[in-house]
């Protein structure tokens, strides 16, 4: 029932829309303010969606369910899809991370991006992302989901490519936009299935008939979803974009490929519990990917210097983990957005971080540097940016009390009940983690100075602190939702009660053993980076591990082999067999047309229009006497 | 209503051509936009069949009669043309004489007749007048290969325009009597299965050779690299359509049972149209072939969603003649407005232009995505109605044509990347000057159509929807069935 307050429901939408539309229609006379009211405008919506949340706490537990439709989007008489916002739990939560998360990062541009003339179209870009992504998590069927799927798409699409004189940042932006097509694709067929297995895309037919369809077209259906969030999410084998993507601004890194549209593909399957129950097969596929990513993420995280990249392979190493819990069923789906929630507070935290200190330590050629190999020590220089990076730096690897750690550690322990060696791996993966993350604060904030000639450390301005001092507050207490096993609680409505415990692991054996890998994975690092001093340069000569790692696992050149090449040669070959194959059996070729042409033209010079006149009306004539002959 | 409707344009024409005036053009383009709009108003959305008829005895002997009546998607159509002709003529304004104004409101004119007539003999003479100004407006203006591309153009259209005569006398020698080319009589005339399936083919082959499908479009990059944009716009955005309107009127509407057996055949050409056409355009250096080849995978589209037969297939069909007009018009304008900048169209010989230019990169970025089918802009809708509807009918051919809208990132954002994006032009005149307001000003009224029918395509659906509903009757019985 849409009472009272949800009627604003749309609004929390049109906000950031009215923004975009704004800054972009607006030009320069946007130039002065346009900024502020790019900020303002997440921020009222984030206003509005704590007041939406906290009406929907007040409402019974079975009741927390909105619906506010807006008008009929598509009809076709015979199919029919309505723009319908859905307000319940699960989009709620989403809500506050991205109004609340994205808020923070529109301040924190106010200061990042405060020397670049072309702020106020970032702002907009911004806005439109915010609006897209909010449009993702409300929309009521797939059809509209898809919308905002888009819409995040072209948002990380223009704000990836935002510094497009750069050849690397526009070829890293359309890299992500057409691989994430390759999902689309899978959304696509994915619609078309549901609209001819159950005449439509709404959630509530497609969870109500879920029960009632054939299992394969639910595992169909389930394997067609995944393939759309494997290219959202990063996920192998769609992964090879994410670490490209990093030529973006650095709070767009933050907000778009960390804290929220990259977590979409976790949302989608979330979102199809209903679907994914029904289709054992496909929920396995998840489990694979979803394990083989978090370990290929963590994998090259260990062996880059670019501070970005190395978060860039932990975010797909954590999304991983939030697949694995989605691919658990019951036992998981819960599981998977709290993870989603308290990662999206630290990876924010942390990404913001990194600008901060990529900001801090900007060379001569106004250029932030990312290189880690040139930082070292920084923890004098940036206390503020120290201190709240440690706090993400302590969840993400899962230290007891944070955030981070409530959430893995949750994953975990339902991947051991789900089958013990996928409860290895996911252990593994966080050992790994641990040794990752290590490295990097060592590397920038520990040691020796690495400091290249003409760079001065500094603090970033408070515009920046600020929202770091917010998130870090959250990395480190985002483990309260889990009190009273809420979160469980609060989602069963939408994904179901998780299961009882089981026999197995007890779930404190699993958390210790959890920590044991963590301190294993500090202590590698620590060996290797903390005792002795960090080469300013990366050594050449490196096991072939290591090489492996650097080169992103192959991806690109699996990409560039098998997809790339092989597109390459079959568009030049389609090209000659169009040219002399089937142009030259239609008409003789371009050579005979030409010489035929160039006959007539000598022959007629000058007259080959009247000619063709003639040549049109002669045509007329004889069909026009055929006709009267037949006629009798 | 209607004759006035289709004939302001023609004596538009002929006045302008007379007093050699371009104000005059422009003043009759937009004097048929007002009656089109005038005749949307007093449609009735909701009703199937023709409304606005005019049915005179034309040519006795033959059975032919002036016979004029507006559908839903003829509507489409001719909004569709009445739209693009002013906005065209606007782009036109400074590099085309008066002569191309004439022609194009004849063309127009023609077009127009083409979209409103209810008789087969009126369709096919009017069919095959919009040749002589399209053979005009390209062989006149444009880049130094027109007058090659200008004959090419003709000889293919003739060569479709015969074949498509030989079913039009076959229906002729079919009917026993005395004959008449109205379609509501055509479509009662028993003419056997194998007849029937003759003249099916004959008119599907002058059809595709329009539209234009594979094998039958490499008429097509030809015409558009050497015509100008303008003209490419009313060739394809407007007069293409023609070959997908024919198909759904005439060899849907009129033998149902011969595009029942000729469907195995037309969908893999629609699918090969859609996979081949696009990895055409993604590998063209030249611009201007580049959209045109677009249009090739557009047109697979469209045909594929005609022949699916389910209803969602063909409403998407004709929403995505109307949406892909808008997007490939836009498309054409933009990048002539480039190429007239640069002096080339040749995608190596231009970089950078964003820095410089960046509402003209905006508009290329807008129209491409359009044309790529981002939700959000108009074309989507209609793609993703003929996907389902093509899935529907069996689930690879929605999964074949499904490649396309990666095929379609990869062509247009490529192209952006080469052109539009890295640093400026170092050489001297390098620059490229940005979009004019009345450049952005003749562009805005297709950007906003773009946005607003993506996210309102209602009325549009509302006019397609009873065409595609007479189309599948037996699917309307089925879900009339399903409903009790």
């Amino acid at each position: 029932m849409v009472t009272g307050v949800f009627h604003l429901l749309w609004l929390v939408v049109a906000l950031p829309a009215a923004g975009a539309a704004i800054l972009l229609l607006g030009g320069r006379w946007a130039e002065r303010w346009g900024r502020y009211l790019a900020c303002a405008l997440p921020i009222g919506s984030f206003v509005l969606s704590l007041i939406l949340f906290s009406t929907l706490l007040g409402r019974d537990g079975n009741d927390r369910h909105v619906v506010q439709h807006l008008y009929t989007w598509i009809d076709t008489g015979h199919l029919t899809v309505r723009a319908d916002l859905l307000f319940d739990p699960l989009s709620s939560l989403f809500l506050l991370l991205i109004t609340g998360v994205g808020s923070l990062i529109h301040v924190y541009s106010l200061g990042y991006m405060a020397h670049d003339p072309r702020r106020t179209r970032f702002f907009a870009y911004l806005n439109l992302f915010v609006a897209a992504m909010l449009t993702l998590v409300l929309a009521e069927n797939y059809l509209l989901l898809f919308l905002g799927w888009e819409g995040v798409g072209l948002a990380s699409y223009l704000l990836i490519g935002f510094w497009q004189h750069k050849p690397s940042a526009a070829a890293a932006a359309k890299k992500a936009f057409v691989m994430n097509r390759v999902g689309d694709m899978g959304i696509s067929l994915a619609i078309a299935l549901c609209f001819t297995t159950f005449g439509s895309t709404s959630f509530a037919v497609v969870d109500a008939g879920a029960a009632h369809a054939s299992r394969g077209a639910m595992t169909a259906l389930g394997l067609l979803l995944l393939l759309g969030a494997c290219g959202k999410s990063a996920q192998v084998p769609l992964q090879a974009w994410l670490l490209d993507a990093m030529e973006g601004p650095t709070p767009v890194s933050a907000l778009i490929h960390a804290a929220t549209m990259v977590t979409a593909g976790v949302y989608l399957m979330v979102r199809s519990n209903a679907v994914l129950d029904q289709a054992p097969a496909a929920r396995t596929a998840v489990v694979v990917v979803a394990v083989v990513t978090l370990l290929w993420g963590a994998v090259i995280g260990c062996a880059k210097d670019d501070i970005k990249k190395v978060l860039a392979g932990s975010t797909m190493s954590q999304i991983g983990y939030m697949m694995l819990g989605a691919g658990l069923g019951p036992a998981g789906y819960a599981f998977a957005i709290f993870h989603l929630l308290t990662h999206g507070f630290f990876k924010a935290n942390m990404f913001l971080g990194a600008g901060s200190v990529m900001h801090g330590m900007t060379g001569p050629d106004g250029e932030g540097d990312v290189d880690m190999r040139h930082y070292g020590a920084l923890r004098r220089a940036m206390p503020v940016t120290f201190l709240t990076f440690a706090m993400g730096y302590l969840a993400i690897i899962g230290f007891p009390g944070f955030s981070g750690f409530w959430s893995k550690d949750k994953i975990i322990d339902a991947a051991w009940h789900e089958h013990w060696w996928i409860g290895a791996l996911a252990m593994l993966g966080a050992g790994v983690t641990a040794f990752y993350m290590t490295r990097l604060m060592l590397m920038t904030f520990f040691g020796e100075k690495r400091w290249l000639q003409g760079v001065h450390p500094h603090e970033s301005p408070r515009v920046m602190t600020g929202p770091l001092v917010v998130l870090a507050a959250l990395s480190a207490l985002g483990g309260l939702f889990l009190l009273g096993s809420w979160i469980q609680d609060y989602l069963a409505p939408v994904v179901g009660e998780p299961p009882a415990e089981s026999a197995g692991l007890p779930a404190w054996l699993v958390s210790v053993l959890a920590v044991v890998v963590v301190a294993i994975g500090i202590a590698i690092a620590w060996l290797v980076f903390g005792r002795r001093p960090v080469p300013a340069t990366a050594p050449e000569k490196v096991a072939w591990p290591i090489t492996v790692a650097r080169q992103d696992v192959y991806g690109d050149l699996i990409n560039e082999t098998f997809v790339v090449e092989p597109g390459r040669r079959l568009t030049s070959t389609l090209l000659q067999i169009d040219r002399y194959g089937v142009d030259g059996v239609l008409t003789g070729g371009p050579f005979a047309v030409g010489a035929f042409a160039g006959a007539f033209r000598k022959l007629q010079n000058g007259y080959v229009r009247s000619y063709a006149l003639s040549f049109l009306g002669g045509g007329i004539v004889v069909v026009l006497a055929l006709m009267v002959v037949n006629w009798q | 209503m209607i004759t006035t409707l289709c004939l302001i344009p023609l004596v538009g024409a002929i006045g302008s051509a007379i007093a050699r005036s371009r104000p005059i053009a422009l003043a009759f383009g937009l004097a048929t936009l007002v009656v089109s709009i005038i005749a949307a108003a007093r449609f009735h959305s909701s009703h199937q069949g023709f409304q606005e008829t005019v049915d005179v005895s034309w040519i006795k002997d033959l059975g032919v009669h002036w016979a004029l009546g507006l559908d839903g998607m003829g509507l489409l159509l001719v909004l569709l043309t009445t739209v693009l002709v002013p906005v065209v003529m606007l782009a036109a304004w400074r590099d085309h004489s008066h002569g191309w104004f004439s022609w194009a409101l004849a063309l127009e004119s023609f077009a127009l007749i083409v979209f409103c007539a209810t008789d087969l003999f009126v369709f096919y003479v009017f069919f095959e007048a919009t040749l002589i100004p399209a053979y005009f407006m390209i062989g006149g203006w444009g880049g130094p290969k027109r007058s090659f591309a200008a004959l090419k153009f003709l000889m293919y259209q003739l060569g479709g325009g015969l074949v498509l005569l030989g079913g039009v006398i076959g229906l002729y020698a079919v009917q026993s009597g005395s004959p008449s080319y109205l379609l509501t009589d055509l479509q009662h005339v028993d003419m056997g299965t194998a007849a029937g399936r003759w003249i099916f083919v004959s008119l599907f082959i002058g059809f595709a050779v329009k539209a234009p499908l594979f094998p039958f479009h490499t008429w097509l990059a030809d015409t558009t690299e050497s015509a100008t944009p303008a003209t490419s716009v009313l060739l394809v955005c407007v007069l293409d359509k023609i070959g997908t309107f024919g198909m759904l009127r005439y060899c849907l509407g009129m033998l149902p049972e011969a595009s029942h057996w000729a469907t195995p055949v037309v969908v893999t050409l629609c699918l090969i149209s859609i996979v081949y056409g696009a990895f055409l355009a993604i590998g063209q250096d030249d611009l201007l072939r580049l959209v045109g080849l677009t249009s090739l995978s557009h047109f697979g589209f469209i045909a594929l969603g005609a022949f699916v037969f389910t209803q969602e297939g063909n409403s998407g069909s004709i929403l995505y003649m109307v949406n892909h007009g808008v997007a490939t018009a836009a498309m054409f304008l933009v990048v002539g407005y480039l190429v007239q900048r640069r002096g080339t169209a040749s995608i190596r010989a231009i970089r950078g232009v964003e820095k410089g230019a960046p509402v003209l990169a905006g508009m290329l970025l807008v129209a491409g995505l359009a044309t790529a089918g981002l939700p959000g802009l108009s074309q989507f809708v209609a793609e993703i109605l003929v996907l389902i509807g093509a899935f529907d009918y069996h689930w690879w051919v929605g999964a074949v044509a499904v490649t396309g809208i990666v095929l379609a990132a990869i062509y247009v954002l490529w192209m952006y990347q080469r052109t539009m994006t890295g640093p400026p032009d170092p050489d001297p005149g390098g620059a490229t000057a940005d979009l004019t307001r009345v450049e952005v000003a003749v562009l805005a009224p297709l950007v906003a159509a773009l946005l607003f029918f993506g996210f309102v395509p209602g009325p549009l659906l509302h006019l397609a929807n009873p065409v595609s509903s007479v189309l599948n009757p037996s699917l309307a019985v089925d879900s009339a069935g399903a409903a009790r």
